[in-house]
């Protein structure tokens, strides 16, 4: 069926995006730079590898007719749902204890934040 | 009394959507799972209402806000993340950064507003939103990629951090 490349393009697009990631996490010199790489090109990442489970749920649900499909794709909605509002958070609260820890921004052009904390 | 009815229909809709697929009532669900929704709910709603909606301030029951979302998530703000990751994996493979920690003034003066514009912000790779200045709802970004001359600046603009991202949260959220 014409879903199995639909599923095959998620997948790839989902893992390019995980291994960016990754390779970034070793090579960016601080914890912020780390933190864009690790927390939010996996993000994306992450959605397109959950897209290819919801598509693959509901395209068995089409041939089969199992409602577990349909299960299969809703709870993996919801887990989208769930890592789109709470990464941001995560990223946030990290870059945030890591600032009032003294941790300054390496190679950093600009740092108002340290300005004004002074 | 409307914080705990709030709290009981979002908690009802979500064990709905979890439950899907049990049975054939309503062609989705078995009576049994409704019922135990229902309960459940609203034990949820009892013990949440006192700590949802302490603004007290129902702007966002408006179905055009969620609309206005709806149309944000897919378009403008899908599309900011689809540029956004290209672009911080051209940084990864080349390793050209030029990072930084700016100020920028959306001028929003909502809670809400600001929380929906800073978790927008750090969504989309290449900003980071680290800190808010409370009183007057500023945020400090790390931006991985300074553009040249902004750094001098006392507030960046908000064009190049964060598009019409504020012009969004405004419609949305405020």
């Amino acid at each position: 069926m014409w879903t199995d490349y639909l599923i095959w393009i998620f997948l790839i697009i989902g893992l390019i995006f995980n291994g960016l990631g990754t390779i970034g996490l070793l090579r960016f010199p601080d914890v912020y730079t780390r933190l864009h790489a690790a927390t939010k090109a996996t993000t994306f990442g992450s959605i397109f590898t959950s897209l290819a489970v919801v598509t693959y749920g509901f395209s068995q649900l089409y041939l089969t007719g199992n409602s577990a499909n349909l299960t299969l794709s809703l709870h993996t909605i919801v887990a989208i749902a769930a890592l789109i509002l709470t990464n941001p958070v995560g990223a946030h609260a990290i870059a945030r204890a890591a600032h009032r820890s003294g941790v300054m921004p390496e190679q950093a052009v600009v740092d108002k934040l340290a300005e004004v904390k002074k | 009394m409307l914080p705990f009815i709030i709290a009981t229909l979002d908690a009802f809709v979500i064990y709905l959507v979890l439950t899907a697929g049990s049975g054939e009532f309503l062609y989705f669900w078995s009576p049994g799972e409704f019922v135990m929704g229902i309960f459940l709910s609203v034990i949820v709603g009892a013990i949440s209402r006192n700590y949802l909606c302490r603004s007290r301030n129902y702007r966002m029951l408006n179905p055009l806000r969620w609309l206005k979302f709806i149309v944000y998530g897919f378009g403008p703000f899908f599309l900011a993340m689809a540029k956004a990751n290209l672009d911080v994996a051209y940084r990864v493979i080349t390793g050209k950064i030029r990072p930084g920690i700016v100020k920028i003034d959306p001028k929003l003066k909502t809670d809400f507003g600001i929380t929906f514009l800073a978790n927008s912000i750090t969504l989309t790779p290449g900003t980071l939103s680290v800190d808010v200045d409370e009183e007057n709802n500023y945020l400090y970004v790390h931006w991985i990629n300074v553009k040249k001359g902004q750094e001098k600046k006392e507030f960046a603009d908000c064009k190049y951090v964060c598009g019409n991202f504020p012009e969004w949260a405004r419609r949305v959220a405020e």
